[in-house]
Order: structure tokens, then C-alpha cells, then sequence
């Protein structure tokens, strides 16, 4: 009870000062918006495939889990300001759950994620994009899993390394390969067997190969299940990971 | 209040590709009465800071004890982290947030009510002098303002111990002994105050007792009057060329009068006597009878720098 009431208070807060910055907002659409606009036209052709529609089928799932990656990799940003205005020690001298110091701020950011990630994709019905609700909603579960775990960890190293200059090349380093294995701008399917190996060992590209399989109407698919399970198990490692960080006492 | 034995704590550091070990805080026994204004006066790097730390649960001890308002430190942190308030060195506040918001969440983060913490920050801002800006952003204050709101955040959930590191720093004369005054009236509430400050004259006017801490140890602990005193006497000043102050320090060696002698390094004498007024005309004589050429004297009344020196060799003000 005192923790979900912690998690509420440090959810509502965050939001708060979320909100009052619009510019944000605006940033986390127009990106988003810039891929599906000057990005996916090129990708009828370039995969072969029928429809445009059946192209942004590809195209769409991938580019939300790009979001729900990086979305979540740099909100520790935020906290490194946080913690060089005092407003975390401060926190810490309260009796308040350090879970809910990480799930509030977390929270947050996996519920921004959506908002972007229905943007998105009303955007993309539009482009005759078509998924059925009950899969989309899936969807978004596997999404939300993904930016809980990446902002977790983002948080968890933010708190470890204290200085923005140490956290950026480190989340880009991370970033980078996770992407390009993760088959998220184009399928895997293309890449020679060397690199699908490798790719096997990424679970971003189970969740991406998930998260398509959803938007293809194939439910039943063994990807469904195995991309929901791997990104489960790791966002509540991360957590785990991040919470410990908020409770161990740090110089 | 607070009952301390033995606390310890070193930290790692890396230079390069050695670690070393320093011992920031090497077993510190206090105890702090209730409703006092207790001092921790050191110069930076004395271990002020992380001791402070260590009693606001912040960070772990490596070894010894503490006792605060009744709760243990080392079993029940949760429980010491309720009775406490703790204001930290370098700010608390969000630039985004309004001095309100900010009372209010830090209220809630104690478990309390909504609506009891919308009457507290009321109450607060209010006693605090704050009620004008209650609703800007914090970004907007002045340091003083500022530090008001910092202060008002650490008690909001009224506490039996508030500890404040380093309340006065960085703030102008005007601001500084307007914080004197709050933490004064802390006091008066039936408060514990527990500061950390490298001023001397701080120390001296708002403590009731103080700690001087150096290099990880308390080296004295009393009320100011009770250290100063027990440096005995005055100190007089002998200023001397660097040539002189030899001789000058053996003619005066000795006299009955001089309890204490200590030459300056860039030449002269420190003398601590009884009574200084009496010891002038003395060591004026006696110097003129040797025909040494004084530069300058200089009665000088013992401060909390001349207890820090007599204690650590050193004065508060170099370090």
C-alpha cells in the first residue's frame, strides 16, 4: 500500500514537470513523425514489398521499439540534474520506497512512450495501416516492458557514473550495435547467416521480431511468447538492478 | 539527542592506476544534548560532511555506533530517516518546481496526508517569510530566499533532529544572520540543531556546543567559552624581523609571565600569558633591555581559531 502510494506521488511529480515543458512533447513526436514521413516511402521498394501497407507493417513495429529504446536509454539525463540539484539526496533521507523512487520516474517514461507510440501509429493508419486491437494492445505491452527496462537501467547508470559526460558515449556505444542487430530498420532477414547468429544473442531482436509478428496478425506465432518473455525477465532484472542503485548509499 | 561511538568511514580513491584508501572519518564519539544547537566547526576535508552523512543514513558507516532520538542507526535506519530532517550543502530544490510544490511532495515522501501537507507548506511558508513567492519557480529566488525554502524543507514533517551542512555558506552578511535568527528560533521550537560550518565566528556566536573536528578526529569538544578558556589567558602578538625573532624568543623564555611561546614563520612571537593587558608592558620592557626592535604588538583575545591551532598545530583560517 505505501509503496504503490510512494510510486504514485514520485509518478505524479515527474509528470508534472514533464508536462509543463511542452517544447518535449513537440520533440517526441516530430522525430518519430520524420521516419514515418521521409523514411518508409523508400521501403516499398526496397523490400520487395506488395503494398505500401504491407511495408509499414515491417517498417512501424520496428521504429516503436526504436523508440521504446532509446526513449528509455536517456531519461538518465534527467536524473543526473536531479541528483546535481540535491533533489534525490533529498529524497533519500525520507522514509520513502526506493522502488518507488525508480518505478515513479520509470512509470513516467514507459507512459510518455505510449502516448508517442499511439501518435505513431494513428499516424500510420493513415498509410493504410491495419492491426487488429487485441494485437496492438500486446504490442504495446512488449513496448512498455522494453522503455521500463531501458529508462531502469538508464537510472541505474546514471546513479553509478554521476556525470553526464560519462553517460552519453556510454549509452550511445550500448545503443548503436543494439540497433543495428536488432534488424529494427530493416528485417534480419537480408543479413548472412554470421550476423543472424550474433542477432540471436540481442533480445531486442526477439522483441522486435515479436512486436512484427504481432502487427501481422500472427498471434499464434512462437515469437509472440518468446519476445514477451525475454523482455519481461530483463525489465525486471533492470529494475531490480536500478532499485538497488537508489538504495545503496553512494558518496 | 544523538549518541555516537567510534563511527568510521574511508573511502576508495583512484589516482591514475593506484587505490588508495583514506580515512575520511577515524572514530567519532559525540553526544548531543537535546534542544542545543551543536557545531561541528573543521576546515574542508575534515569529515564534517560525511559524518553528517552518515547520521542522516546517507551513507553507511564502517564501523561504531550511533544512537538518534532513540532509534539505532545501524538496525533501524527507516526509523532514524523519520526523526530527522537533513539539509544538505549544495540545495534541494528543483528550478522547475514552486517553493509550495516542493513543501508539499517533500511532506508526502514522509507518508503524510495531502491536505495536512498543503497546511504544513502553508504554515511554513509562512514562517519562513516565503509566502510572496510561494509560486514561482525556485529557479527565481535569491540564495537567501533559497536557502529558506531548503531549511523549511527539512523540518516540514516537524522533527526531532535537523541537520544542516553548511547552512550559511556562499550567503551575503544580511542573509547569514538572517539564518541565525531561523535557526535560532529551530531551537526555540524545542528543536535539536546539528550544524556543520567552517566559520569560526558562526561557531562562536550560534553554537551552543561545538566539536572541532580535523582530519577525520574531534580534537575538542565544550561550550566556545569552555575551549577558549581552556587555552588559557591571551595571546600576545610580537611582531619581529625574521633576525630578531630568535634572540626575542630567548630573552623571553622563561619569564614567569609567558605561559606558552611560539615563534611565527615569517617572523615574530606568539605569546600566551594570563592576562594580556599586564604582559605587554612587561615584554615591551624586556625586549627594549635586550635591544631588539619590535615592529608591532598586538593583544589579541583567544578566538575558536587559536583553540583550533592549539589543538592541531595549524589555523582554521590557512587550511
Amino acid at each position: 500500500m505505501k509503496f504503490a502510494r510512494d510510486t504514485w506521488l514520485i509518478f505524479q511529480r515527474q509528470t508534472q514537470l514533464l508536462l509543463r515543458n511542452p517544447v518535449w512533447v513537440f520533440v517526441g513526436v516530430f522525430q518519430p513523425v520524420m521516419y514515418l514521413l521521409l523514411f518508409a516511402p523508400l521501403l516499398k521498394p526496397a523490400l520487395n514489398a506488395p503494398t505500401q501497407a504491407a511495408a509499414y507493417k515491417i517498417f512501424v513495429p520496428g521504429l516503436l521499439v526504436l523508440l521504446a529504446i532509446f526513449g528509455g536509454l536517456f531519461q538518465g539525463f534527467g536524473l543526473i540534474a536531479e541528483l546535481r540539484a540535491g533533489v534525490i539526496e533529498r529524497s533519500r533521507v525520507t522514509p520513502i520506497s526506493r522502488l518507488a523512487l525508480l518505478l515513479g520516474r520509470s512509470l513516467r517514461d514507459v507512459v510518455s512512450l505510449m502516448a508517442q507510440a499511439v501518435i505513431i501509429t494513428l499516424l500510420a493508419l493513415l498509410f493504410d495501416l491495419r492491426v487488429f486491437i487485441g494485437d496492438l494492445l500486446l504490442a504495446y505491452l512488449m513496448l512498455a516492458l522494453i522503455a521500463l527496462m531501458t529508462s531502469a537501467v538508464s537510472y541505474g547508470v546514471a546513479l553509478k557514473v554521476k556525470s553526464e559526460d560519462a553517460l552519453a558515449p556510454l549509452m550511445n556505444t550500448v545503443a548503436q550495435p543494439v540497433l543495428l542487430l536488432s534488424g529494427i530498420l530493416l528485417p534480419l532477414t537480408f543479413a548472412p547467416g554470421w550476423l543472424q547468429g550474433i542477432a540471436n544473442w540481442n533480445p531486442f531482436s526477439w522483441a522486435v521480431d515479436g512486436t512484427r509478428a504481432l502487427f501481422a496478425g500472427d498471434l499464434g506465432s512462437d515469437k509472440v511468447w518468446q519476445g514477451l518473455s525475454i523482455t519481461a525477465v530483463l525489465a525486471a532484472l533492470g529494475v531490480y538492478w536500478a532499485a538497488r542503485q537508489f538504495a545503496r548509499s553512494v558518496r | 539527542m544523538i549518541e555516537t561511538r567510534g563511527l568510521r568511514k574511508s573511502f576508495r580513491s583512484r589516482a591514475g592506476r593506484e587505490t588508495k584508501t583514506v580515512d575520511a572519518v577515524r572514530g567519532v564519539d559525540l553526544e548531543v544534548a537535546k534542544g542545543e544547537i551543536f557545531g561541528f566547526l573543521g576546515p574542508n576535508g575534515a569529515g564534517k560532511t560525511t559524518t553528517l552523512r552518515m547520521l542522516a543514513t546517507l551513507i553507511e558507516p564502517d564501523g561504531g555506533e550511533a544512537t538518534i532520538a532513540g532509534a539505532d542507526l545501524r538496525k533501524d535506519p527507516a526509523e532514524v530517516r523519520r526523526r530527522i530532517g537533513y539539509v544538505p550543502q549544495g540545495g534541494s530544490t528543483w528550478d522547475e518546481s514552486t517553493a509550495r510544490e516542493e513543501l508539499v511532495l517533500h511532506a508526502r515522501m514522509y507518508g503524510i496526508s495531502k491536505a495536512d501537507a498543503q497546511q504544513r507548506a502553508t504554515r511554513a511558508l509562512d514562517a519562513f517569510q516565503l509566502t510572496e513567492y510561494a509560486d514561482r519557480k525556485c529557479k527565481t529566488y535569491s540564495g537567501g530566499q533559497r536557502r529558506r525554502v531548503e531549511i523549511a524543507l527539512g523540518i516540514i514533517h516537524e522533527p526531532k533532529i535537523v541537520f544542516l551542512d553548511e547552512p550559511t555558506t556562499g550567503l551575503d552578511p544580511q542573509s547569514r544572520a538572517h539564518m541565525w535568527d531561523e535557526i535560532r528560533r529551530l531551537r526555540g521550537d524545542g528543536m535539536t540543531v546539528f550544524i556543520t560550518t567552517h566559520y569560526l565566528d558562526e561557531a562562536d556566536a550560534l553554537c551552543d556546543r561545538i566539536a572541532i573536528m580535523d582530519n577525520g578526529e574531534v580534537v575538542a569538544e565544550g561550550t566556545p567559552t569552555e575551549l577558549k578558556r581552556e587555552i588559557s589567558g591571551d595571546v600576545v602578538l610580537v611582531g619581529l624581523d625574521l633576525a630578531a625573532t630568535g634572540q626575542a624568543a630567548k630573552t623571553l623564555d622563561g619569564e614567569p609571565y609567558v605561559n606558552k611561546l611560539e615563534t611565527v614563520d615569517e617572523g615574530g612571537l606568539r605569546l600566551y600569558v594570563d592576562e594580556g593587558a599586564t604582559a605587554i608592558p612587561q615584554v615591551l620592557r624586556r625586549l627594549d633591555h635586550a635591544g631588539l626592535e619590535l615592529r608591532s604588538i598586538e593583544l589579541h583575545r583567544p578566538s575558536l581559531d587559536d583553540v583550533f591551532l592549539t589543538k592541531t598545530g595549524r589555523s582554521l583560517r590557512e587550511s
